[in-house]
């Protein structure tokens, strides 16, 4: 009678239709010391089914713990950054500040009356031009050349 | 959520997670890596992992597609591989096979099944989970995997009683 029972639950088995309890059945049944002979061969099947569910992984999980505090450190690095950045920043425009106007007042004269201005400017303009004359004046023999080559080579 | 209420979230099925993987992967330190591959992932999403109504189901087919795209990774580095390395592996393996008990035997045949099967056969043989559960992690109906299963365990009974007859054991 138990024979029949098992192989009726074998059949519905191989045809995927048993439910967990009845394969819960089966595997009881081969694992118990008293087989019926010619199911004899299906004994490894489910005994390795039970074997394998025995399996358990060793190892811990090393679970990113880090992963907040590394974003936290992330963040840490990008301030201290800015702050440095913000730091050298300030200190040069600071001291820039403090630089250029006596910079200015001392190097480079300034006219506050603009007649006076004017008349600078135009000493410094006259300077100039007369300066750039004398170098016209001295191309001026050039000229001469170009005369004497000229009747020479007929062209 | 915090790490400790994680740790005991997951702990009822971490280790249903690694026999999957390992029935993917062969090799215990592979199924390991993928564990851990598949827990961090789960962390990662901790935020949202609240809305999942079965986190297991979740885990579960994160495991299966990831160890499915380990092999074919495997396969694909393989194929470069220079293919002596492999053929020269088969004799041993078979002489490993010949002096090793018949739950060894259960394993290698069911290695050989195709995937799929596989992950049938581990998920309600070893693992056994209700249909509508393996339906949620394999994304398939309910037929079609009792189809399926019926097709893998009558594979390993076939396998079984060559196996028998040959008198190999």
């Amino acid at each position: 009678m138990e024979f029949n029972k098992i192989e009726n639950l074998l059949e519905k088995y191989f045809q995927g239709e048993t439910s967990i309890a009845e394969e819960k059945e089966l595997k009881d049944y081969f694992s118990s010391p008293n087989v019926a002979q010619h199911l004899e061969q299906y004994k490894p099947m489910f005994g390795y089914f039970s074997q394998v569910k025995e399996q358990k992984s060793t190892q811990d999980i090393p679970l990113p713990k880090s992963r907040d505090n590394k974003r936290n450190v992330a963040w840490l690095s990008i301030a201290a950054s800015v702050v440095v950045l913000l730091g050298i920043g300030t200190y040069f425009y600071m001291s820039e500040k403090n630089a250029a106007p006596a910079v200015a007042q001392s190097e480079l004269g300034t006219y506050d009356d603009p007649e006076e201005a004017l008349a600078a400017t135009q000493k410094a303009l006259a300077l100039l031009s007369s300066n750039v004359n004398v170098g016209i004046g001295s191309v001026q023999y050039i000229k001469e050349y170009e005369q004497s080559k000229n009747k020479i080579f007929k062209q | 959520m915090n790490q400790n209420v994680f740790i005991e979230l997951i702990n009822p099925f971490k280790d249903k997670v690694f026999r999957l993987a390992k029935r993917l992967l062969t090799s215990t330190e592979e199924a390991e890596d993928a564990t851990q591959e598949v827990m961090v992932k789960l962390w990662n999403k901790k935020e949202v992992l609240d809305s999942y109504n079965n986190i297991e189901a979740v885990a579960m087919t994160m495991t299966k597609n990831y160890c499915l795209d380990q092999l074919k990774s495997k396969r694909a580095g393989n194929l470069k591989i220079v293919h002596n390395n492999y053929t020269d592996r088969e004799p041993q393996l078979d002489k490993k096979l010949e002096d090793s008990n018949s739950l060894e035997w259960v394993e290698k045949i069911i290695n050989q099944l195709p995937e799929q099967l596989q992950i049938l056969i581990q998920l309600r043989d070893v693992e056994q989970y209700e249909f509508d559960e393996i339906a949620k992690i394999v994304n398939m109906n309910e037929t079609a995997i009792r189809v399926a299963l019926s097709r893998a365990r009558k594979k390993i009974r076939e396998s079984m009683v060559n196996t028998h007859s040959y008198g190999i054991q």
